[in-house]
């Protein structure tokens, strides 16, 4: 795509929508958002980019092959799920903590939000694998 | 970790297979090492729930410890775990033999990942107790299967993959769309809770409609009678190992499915769903057989017996007796050991004469005896010749269904037995037996490959062929699990409380009832 401005603006749009998809991703577990479509919204900013600058371009911006962020994405799912296994408790229980921090207070983190990175890496990874395979065409 | 937490096992580690596969994707060799490794694990695991259930019953667990009927919940029983051990066996012969039989750029395509990705998906759908659970199963293993039959992109694969999509496609929406009448009308999917909802639903005809639409859904993946047309469509265009799963568990599943549906959840009206289990038994077998004797091609002709043997299976089911349903288990576990084993073999030939056409090849008696002794013990088997494991198979349904005062379905059964041993005779005659034609293009002769590449090919269908022998020299014990394993599908108490351990939860919805008293 041959647009002079799309091409400038994204180079300031990827990381703010980059931004906005961990706001998205880490906003899911009591309000909307959640890990499905931050990883949209992160994939859609590297789609734009990808449009603008080439598919090897965005690949070099992504770092990690497609591939491997859904397999990494599919093993932090498993395991969230596995993990209680080894406290005697079933398959896929939330297992809970809080963690205080300087600066952010209480952080109130567990397995569901491994989980949920997991479906973030899997759907950032599968539409690249989409958006690249096309592009590459 | 608990006795409980083995029931994951077989649907997690296929998982943590595919996850290192897919990390590993670039590199061949690792590819198939995790394949292997992987399959191996997951039939050790598979082989521990079979020994926990036999000895401890029902293993439930409350995935995310969330209780019955609100979390999803995962029941092993001794058919599941059978179907487990038995998905474990197929997918390990699978992967050992498709090291020397798929060909390298498939591999970097993602056959290995696929293949644990498929296993998923069959494990879960064995394992789970909540309805819309097994419809996301089916999904998983669909979309493995969707790519694992194109995979490799050769024209006449797409042409049966189009067939197989569109249809399994259809039979999936019949799916959804009962699943929602069902929740609708009961309030819930767990299918213990189910089964004890229906019991006392107050309107007959809507149960009716469902156990139908489940028909339908379960059938079309069943390949029964008239819904069967995509399999032999389909099955003997991907790469052999590919259809050599595909023909051992995925039908399979849908029987699977078909006997919890009829067993557990639609038993209240014997009298309709069960004779029309029955007929479609009898169809199934009949042209199935038929379909068979018009084919001229090793895998075609397999695979419309893979549509006529669902009829056994649907037979003994739709008698719904002890002995029929042992029967039916029995036939299972015979059925997927021997139809896996034929398809692997037939690929070997095809492999030998790049083509599977009765007319092309012929004389490996002479130039492979091993590989004709392993196809002459399975074709027996399917057969039903004594002393083989089918023999014993059909021995059983057919004591059924004399038990059970069924004629009509029982010389059926015979007939169908002797038509499947005309057919084997035939690709024995043809393939075998006959000398081969002088300008037949006999490449690539197993001599010439690596004696590991010859181990990998022949040694899970040595293994399989012995695993038909010793299921009929067993034959007791393998009774005894399939006795075992009837008597519990007809105790649905057991299953229920084992799930619902505190009783059942809320009531049918009163508008239903009102409905019906107007």
């Amino acid at each position: 795509m041959d647009s002079v401005i799309l091409k400038t603006a994204i180079r300031f749009l990827l990381p703010l929508l980059l931004l906005a998809s961990v706001f998205l991703f880490l906003r899911g577990h009591n309000e909307p958002g959640g890990g499905f479509v931050g990883g949209l919204l992160a994939s859609g900013a590297i789609a734009l980019y990808a449009m603008t600058h080439g598919a090897a371009a965005a690949r070099q911006v992504v770092r990690v092959p497609p591939r491997i962020l859904i397999g990494s994405g599919l093993l932090f799912a498993l395991v969230s799920g596995v993990a209680p296994l080894f406290v005697g408790r079933p398959f896929l229980t939330g297992l809970w903590t809080t963690i205080t921090t300087e600066g952010l207070g209480k952080l109130h983190i567990g397995t569901p939000l491994l989980f949920d990175l997991g479906v973030y890496c899997v759907v950032t990874g599968v539409t690249l694998v989409f958006v690249f395979s096309l592009l590459e065409e | 970790m608990n006795a409980q937490a083995v029931v994951i096992l077989p649907i997690a580690l296929p998982l943590a297979t595919m996850v290192m596969l897919l990390l590993s994707l670039k590199s061949v060799p690792a590819q198939k090492l995790i394949g292997v490794v992987g399959s191996t694990l997951l039939l050790l695991s598979a082989a521990t729930l079979a020994w926990l259930v036999d000895r401890d019953g029902i293993l439930v667990l409350q995935a995310g410890n969330w209780p019955a009927p609100f979390g999803i919940t995962l029941v092993a029983d001794r058919l599941s775990s059978i179907m487990v051990l038995l998905a474990g066996l197929m997918v390990f012969a699978v992967s050992v033999y498709s090291l020397a039989s798929v060909n390298d750029s498939r591999v970097s395509f993602g056959f290995h990942p696929l293949i644990q990705l498929l296993l998923m998906g069959v494990c879960g759908a064995f394992l789970t107790g909540d309805l819309f659970n097994l419809y996301v199963w089916f999904e998983v293993m669909l979309i493995a299967s969707f790519v694992l039959l194109t995979l490799g992109g050769e024209r006449r694969q797409l042409e049966g993959a189009i067939k197989y999509v569109t249809l399994n496609l259809i039979s999936s929406a019949v799916f959804l769309a009962a699943i929602g009448v069902i929740y609708a009308a009961t309030g819930t999917l767990n299918m213990a809770d189910l089964a004890l909802k229906l019991r006392s639903f107050p309107d007959e005809g809507t149960v009716s409609v469902l156990s139908m639409l489940f028909l339908i859904a379960f059938g079309t993946k069943a390949a029964v009678f008239p819904l069967f047309f995509w399999l032999p469509a389909s099955y003997h265009t991907p790469p052999v190992a590919v259809s050599a799963i595909f023909a051992g568990l995925l039908t399979k599943v849908g029987v699977y499915s078909l006997i919890r549906a009829f067993t557990l959840l639609f038993v209240t009206d014997l009298e309709f769903t069960h004779n029309l289990l029955l007929l479609i038994a009898g169809l199934t077998m009949v042209t199935g057989v038929l379909g068979a004797m018009a084919q001229n091609e090793v895998r075609r002709i397999l695979s419309f017996h893979i549509v006529s043997q669902i009829g056994y299976m649907v037979m003994g089911l739709a008698l719904f007796t002890p002995l029929a349903l042992a029967g039916t288990v029995f036939y299972i576990i015979h059925h997927i050991v021997v139809k896996t084993n034929l398809f692997l073999i037939g690929g070997v030939v095809e492999q030998r004469f790049r083509t599977g056409r009765l007319d092309r090849i012929g004389g490996l008696y002479r130039s492979a005896p091993v590989l004709a002794t392993v196809f002459f013990l399975s074709a027996m088997s399917l057969a039903g010749i004594p002393p083989l494991s089918g023999f014993f198979a059909k021995l059983t349904l057919i004591r059924g269904g004399l038990e059970a005062e069924r004629y009509a379905i029982v010389v059926a059964a015979l007939v169908v037995s002797l038509l499947t041993l005309f057919s084997m005779t035939k690709i024995w005659n043809e393939a075998f037996w006959k000398p081969a034609r002088e300008d037949a293009v006999t490449n690539v002769s197993p001599r010439r490959r690596s004696r590991i590449g010859r181990a990998c090919l022949y040694g899970p269908t040595i293994l399989l062929a012995s695993i038909t022998v010793g299921i009929g020299v067993m034959a007791g014990p393998v009774m005894n699990a399939s006795m075992a394993t009837a008597e519990q599908l007809l105790d649905q108490n057991a299953y229920i409380n084992a799930v619902l351990p505190d009783g059942p939860t809320g009531q049918v919805p009163a508008v239903s009832s009102e409905r019906t008293s107007q």
